[in-house]
C-alpha cells in the first residue's frame, strides 16, 4: 500500500469493478484502480508524468448510472462507484477509437501493445476507405466552412515530413493528438511554450506559432517532447536516418544507464546503442529528478563520446 | 516567465489597435525579444481574445507581427496565441480581404435557396476564400466571402454577416437578412449595403388574434425601446430585481424551486440547484456567467431577446448574481451578433450610470457588474466548460465532467451559467412569484417556452407558448406548412436535435412529452420540412456542420464526424463503401462511438439527427431502387 510521507496511510475507497470489490487509496483514478486489478485498460494520451487531457478516448469504461462512457485516466473512484471495463458499449467505443485513428494516421510505429489491443477489439482499420492523398495544406487549414468530404476515400492526416533541424524530425502523418508533447513542452515540464494545439476539429494540429520551422521558433531542443510522443511522430535524427537506410535494428541495442557529465544536477541518462553507436538518449520516467525529462545537452550533446580522432 | 516572441515587427495601425484596450505600452528597453509585464501582464491573459478582436478589425488577419506585439504585452507564448488564434472562424490567421462576407448555407438557408446562391456568387464573382481557384493565390482582392453557418436570422430570410477591417468607418460586423444574390454581388464589388428593414421577429405580436396571446418573455419586444432605460422601466424594467433584493438569495432560491424552472439550453437541470450549488459553495469569489453564444442552427431566441430586450437581460443576470453571491458577471454574446453585442454595451453603460450596476445597485448594499465578451464564431464555445476557457483567453475546449462548473468554473471559481432564454424566465419568476409560475405549463415543464419555427411555414418566427402546446398547434399558429403544401417532417431541437414526421404533431412539445416521442426540445428549433426537401441535402449540411465545429480534442468526435460526413457524402453520390449493411452497421458505430466516448454534447450529439432520418424512413441508407 502507498504510504504518504508522513506515513499516515491514506484513507481507502471501495469501488466495484467487473463486479469485484476494490479498495484503492482516496484519489486513485479507476485506471489506476483498474491496474491494481491486473485489468489491461488501453491508453493512448495518458502518461504518468503529465497531467491527464482524456483526449484519446481510448480508456473509456463504463459506470452505474452515468449516461456516456467515462475516461478512466482522469476519473478518480468515488466510494461505491460501479465500474465495467468489459461491456459491448466499451468494446465498441474502444474498438472506434483505434479504428478512426488507425485509418487517419499512420500507427506503425506506436507501442507494441497498440496492435494488441487492435487484434483484442478486432480493429478493422481498412473498414471507412481507401485513404486520399497527403494533404500539403494542413498547417493552413482555417477553422469554420471546409471542402466537401470526397465520396471515395477516407480522409487522413498523411502529410510530409518536417525536417528542418539538425536534431529531430517530425511527421505528423503519425500524430494522433494526444496533447503529450505540448504538455510536455509546456507546464508539465519543460515550461518552453514552443508548441500548441492549432485549428479547430480534424485540421487541428501541433503548430509553433504561424508553422514556422523549429529554428525560428521558442524551441530548445530539449527533445522532452521525443520521450512522450506514444507513435513515432517525433523522432531522433539518428533514428530517422538509420530507418530510412533501412538499418534501424532494436534487436541489436543495448542501454546503458549512465549520469549526465554536463551538469551537477546528475540526470540519469539511457544510452540507446546500436553497433557501438549511441542512437537515443532517454531518461527512465520514474527517476526522481528528471521524471524522464532532459535537456538540450543530455538529450542531443554525446557525439563527443564517440568521436574516434586520436589525439597526438 | 522566459518567452521568446518573434521579432516581426506590428504595424503602427496594430499597435494602436492592442494599446487601445490595454493602455499604452510602459515605457522600456525597446527589446524586441523581451515580454516585461511580469505577473500582471500574465493576469490579463483572459484579454487575449478581445486584443485578437482587435487586430482582426484593425489589419483584416492576426499577421505575425499583430500577434507579437499581443504576446508581448500579455506575456502569452506566441505558439499558445496563435492556437487561439487559428481556433475561431471569425478570426484568420492569413491575409484576408478587407470586406468578407459570410453567407449562411446551413439548414435553414438552404431551404431558401443558399445553395443556388454560393454557386451564383461562384460564378459572377469567384470562388470562396480559400477554396481551390488553381494553385496560383489570387491577387489580394477588396472583398471576398466565405459559406458560413447559420448566422440565427432564420426568421428574416436568407442571411449574410459582412465583415469588414480597417477604418473605413463602416462597422467591424454587419447581420444582413433578407439578403439577395443581388445584394451580394453589389456587397462584393465594393458597393454600399443597402440594408432590408427588418420585419418583426415575433409574429404573434403583430398578429393580435384572439384572444390575444400573452406573451411573458416576449412582451418588451417591439414595446420597449431597447436604447432606453427610461422605456424599459416604464414597462415594468427593475421589478424582478426589486423583489430580489427584498427576499434575499435564499428568498430568490425558494421562489426558483417552488417554480420548477428548468435550464432551457438543452439540458434542463433545474435552475434553483445551480444556483444553490454556488451560492452555498464556500470558496470564493463567486461568478455568474450569462451565455449568450447561440449557435445551434435554426436558433435565433436569444438573440432576438438580446436585441430587443437588453435591459431585461442585464436585470436577469445581476439577479442571478447577488443570489449567486457574485460581484462580477460574463456576458458571452455570440461573434456574429452586432446588434445584440451593440445593444447590451448601450444597456451596460446606461445601466452603470443609473445604479442599476456598480457598487450599490439601486441603492442597496449590494455590488455587482457585468463585463461583456464578444465570441469569434465556435459553435463549441457555446458548451459551458469551452465558453469558460473562451473568456480565460484559450481555445475553446470543453473538459470532462465533474467538476462542475458550481464547484470549479470560470477561473477555477464556482460559477453559475444559464443561457439568456432561461435567465429572462427568472424575472417572470420572480414578478408573479414561483408559484403562480409553476401553474404554466405542466407539472414537469412549467412556465411558457420560445420556438424558433423556420423553413416552410407561412410565418416563420418567434414564438411563445405555455408548455403543452402540441407540435401542430405551434404549426397552425404560424400559418401551416407554406403553400398547403404536405408536411414531410420537422426537424426539432436543431442539429443536435431530431427529425420528427406528421405522425407527432399531437405530441405536447414539453421536456416529458417530446422525451416520450425520442426527441428533444434543444434550443427550441421548429424547423419545418414540406413534402420537396431534399432531407439527404439537409443530413449532409449537418454532418458537414459537426465536422467544421469540432473542437478537435478527443477522437470519437473529431475522426468520427469526418466519417459520418464521408459516408453521407458517399449516400448522396450513391457509391457505397461495401454492402448496404455495411454501411448502416459503419454509421451505427459511429454514432454510438460518439454518443458514448465524446468529451461534450457536441459529438455525443453528432450523429443523432441522422439517425432520427434513418429510423424514420426520411433516407434509405444505399437501398433505393433506383441507386
Amino acid at each position: 500500500m502507498t504510504a504518504t510521507g508522513s506515513g499516515i496511510l491514506p484513507r481507502l475507497v471501495t469501488c466495484s469493478i467487473d463486479g469485484r470489490p476494490v479498495a484503492v487509496p482516496e484519489g486513485s483514478t479507476v485506471l489506476q484502480a483498474c491496474r491494481q486489478q491486473g485489468i489491461d485498460t488501453p491508453t493512448l494520451c495518458y502518461l504518468e508524468t503529465l497531467t491527464p487531457v482524456n483526449a484519446c478516448r481510448v480508456c473509456v469504461v463504463e459506470l452505474a448510472g452515468s449516461r456516456v462512457l467515462v475516461p478512466a485516466c482522469s476519473r478518480r473512484v468515488e466510494p461505491a462507484m460501479e465500474v465495467h471495463t468489459d461491456t459491448e458499449r466499451v468494446r465498441t467505443s474502444r474498438r472506434l477509437v483505434l479504428e478512426l485513428l488507425a485509418s487517419s494516421v499512420d500507427l506503425a510505429l506506436a507501442a507494441p501493445e497498440v496492435r494488441g489491443w487492435m487484434a483484442r477489439y478486432g480493429v478493422d482499420p481498412g473498414r471507412f476507405g481507401d485513404p486520399v492523398a497527403p494533404s500539403h495544406s494542413r498547417d493552413r487549414a482555417a477553422a469554420g466552412h471546409h471542402q466537401p468530404a470526397p465520396a471515395h476515400g477516407a480522409q487522413s492526416c498523411a502529410q510530409p515530413v518536417k525536417d528542418d533541424n539538425p536534431s529531430y524530425v517530425r511527421d505528423y502523418s503519425r500524430c494522433i493528438l494526444c496533447y503529450k508533447c505540448v504538455e510536455a513542452c509546456g507546464s508539465d515540464a519543460q515550461n518552453t511554450f514552443a508548441i500548441a494545439v492549432a485549428g479547430r476539429g480534424f485540421d487541428a494540429r501541433i503548430s509553433t506559432e504561424f508553422a514556422v520551422p523549429l529554428p525560428d521558433s521558442a524551441c530548445v531542443y530539449c527533445g522532452n517532447c521525443i520521450q512522450v510522443c506514444p507513435t513515432g511522430a517525433l523522432m531522433f535524427r539518428s533514428e530517422h536516418e538509420l530507418r530510412g537506410a533501412g538499418a534501424w535494428a532494436p534487436e541489436r541495442q543495448t542501454v546503458t544507464a549512465t549520469i549526465c557529465p554536463y551538469c551537477g544536477v546528475g540526470c540519469t541518462l539511457e544510452l540507446h546503442v546500436q553497433d557501438n553507436q549511441i542512437v537515443t538518449v532517454t531518461s527512465p520516467l520514474d527517476h526522481p529528478v528528471t521524471r524522464g525529462n532532459l535537456c538540450v545537452k543530455g538529450r542531443f550533446g554525446y557525439q563527443f563520446v564517440q568521436s574516434r580522432r586520436h589525439e597526438g | 516567465m522566459d518567452l521568446r516572441i518573434g521579432t516581426e515587427d506590428a504595424t503602427l495601425g496594430e499597435r494602436a489597435a492592442v494599446d487601445a484596450l490595454l493602455g499604452p505600452a510602459a515605457a522600456g528597453p525597446d527589446d524586441e525579444r523581451l515580454a516585461t509585464g511580469g505577473r500582471e501582464a500574465r493576469d490579463r491573459r483572459q484579454l487575449l481574445l478581445p486584443v485578437l478582436h482587435q487586430l482582426q478589425d484593425q489589419a483584416g488577419w492576426i499577421s505575425p507581427g499583430g500577434l507579437a506585439y499581443a504576446c508581448r504585452r500579455l506575456t502569452v507564448p506566441p505558439a499558445d496565441a496563435y492556437g487561439v488564434a487559428s481556433f475561431y472562424a471569425l478570426l484568420s490567421t492569413t491575409p484576408r480581404p478587407a470586406t468578407v462576407v459570410h453567407v449562411c448555407d446551413d439548414v435553414v438557408c438552404r431551404l431558401q435557396g443558399a445553395e443556388a446562391i454560393c454557386r451564383a456568387l461562384t460564378d459572377g464573382f469567384g470562388p470562396a476564400l480559400g477554396e481551390p481557384a488553381g494553385e496560383v493565390p489570387a491577387p489580394p482582392a477588396a472583398c471576398g466571402w466565405v459559406r458560413s453557418p447559420c448566422l440565427g436570422l432564420c426568421e428574416q430570410g436568407s442571411a449574410a454577416l459582412v465583415q469588414r477591417s480597417g477604418a473605413s468607418g463602416a462597422p467591424a460586423r454587419e447581420q444582413i437578412a433578407p439578403v439577395t444574390l443581388e445584394m451580394l454581388l453589389g456587397l462584393l464589388g465594393g458597393g454600399p449595403v443597402a440594408r432590408p428593414p427588418a420585419r418583426s421577429a415575433v409574429p404573434q405580436a403583430e398578429l393580435g388574434g384572439s384572444p390575444a396571446p400573452e406573451l411573458r418573455l416576449l412582451r418588451n419586444v417591439g414595446v420597449v425601446d431597447p436604447a432606453s432605460l427610461d422605456s424599459w422601466r416604464a414597462h415594468g424594467g427593475t421589478r424582478a430585481l426589486r423583489q430580489a433584493l427584498a427576499l434575499g438569495p435564499r428568498g430568490v432560491i425558494r421562489e426558483l424551486r417552488e417554480s420548477a424552472l428548468l435550464g432551457r439550453g438543452g439540458a434542463a437541470f433545474p435552475t434553483w440547484a445551480k444556483w444553490e450549488a454556488v451560492a452555498q459553495n464556500p470558496a470564493q469569489p463567486h461568478l455568474v456567467v450569462c451565455n449568450g453564444d447561440e449557435s445551434e442552427p435554426g436558433t435565433y431566441k436569444d438573440r432576438v431577446l438580446m436585441e430587443q430586450d437588453p435591459f431585461s437581460v442585464l436585470e436577469a443576470l445581476t439577479v442571478m448574481g447577488i443570489t449567486c453571491g457574485a460581484r462580477q458577471g460574463y456576458l458571452y454574446v455570440r461573434g456574429e451578433y452586432p446588434l445584440a453585442e451593440q445593444r447590451l454595451s448601450a444597456a451596460i453603460t446606461q445601466s452603470k450610470r443609473r445604479g442599476l450596476l456598480g457598487p450599490r445597485i439601486l441603492g442597496a448594499d449590494v455590488g455587482f457588474d457585468i463585463e461583456l465578451r464578444r465570441g469569434a464564431g465556435a459553435y463549441i464555445a457555446g458548451e459551458e466548460t469551452a465558453l469558460f476557457r473562451s473568456i480565460e483567453g484559450g481555445r475553446a475546449e470543453p473538459r470532462n465532467k465533474p467538476p462542475y462548473p458550481a464547484e470549479s468554473g470560470l477561473f477555477g471559481r464556482p460559477t453559475a451559467v444559464n443561457n439568456v432564454e432561461t435567465l429572462v424566465n427568472v424575472l417572470e419568476v420572480l414578478t408573479r412569484g414561483g408559484a403562480a409560475f409553476a401553474q404554466l405549463g405542466t407539472p414537469a415543464s412549467t412556465g411558457t417556452r420560445l420556438f424558433c419555427v423556420s423553413g416552410c411555414v407561412e410565418r416563420p418566427g418567434l414564438y411563445e407558448f405555455a408548455f403543452g402546446v402540441t407540435l401542430g398547434g405551434v404549426l397552425e399558429a404560424a400559418g401551416g406548412v407554406r403553400g398547403g403544401r404536405r408536411l414531410q417532417a420537422v426537424l426539432l431541437g436543431g442539429v443536435a436535435g431530431s427529425f420528427v414526421g406528421p405522425g407527432v404533431l399531437a405530441t405536447p412539445l414539453t421536456f416529458e412529452g417530446v422525451q416520450a416521442v425520442g426527441a428533444s426540445l434543444g434550443s427550441g428549433v421548429v424547423l419545418v420540412l414540406d413534402d420537396q426537401v431534399d432531407i439527404r441535402d439537409g443530413l449532409r449540411r449537418i454532418a458537414q456542420f459537426f465536422r467544421d465545429e469540432s473542437c478537435g480534442q478527443c477522437v470519437p468526435c473529431r475522426v468520427g464526424t469526418v466519417r459520418q460526413e464521408e459516408l453521407l457524402a458517399r449516400l448522396a453520390a450513391g457509391t457505397p463503401l461495401g454492402s448496404p449493411a455495411d454501411e448502416a452497421r459503419r454509421l451505427d458505430d459511429l454514432a454510438q462511438a460518439m454518443r458514448d466516448a465524446s468529451i461534450c454534447g457536441l459529438g455525443q450529439t453528432a450523429a443523432v439527427a441522422i439517425q432520427s432520418a434513418v429510423r424514420l424512413g426520411l433516407v434509405s441508407l444505399f437501398t433505393d431502387p433506383a441507386s
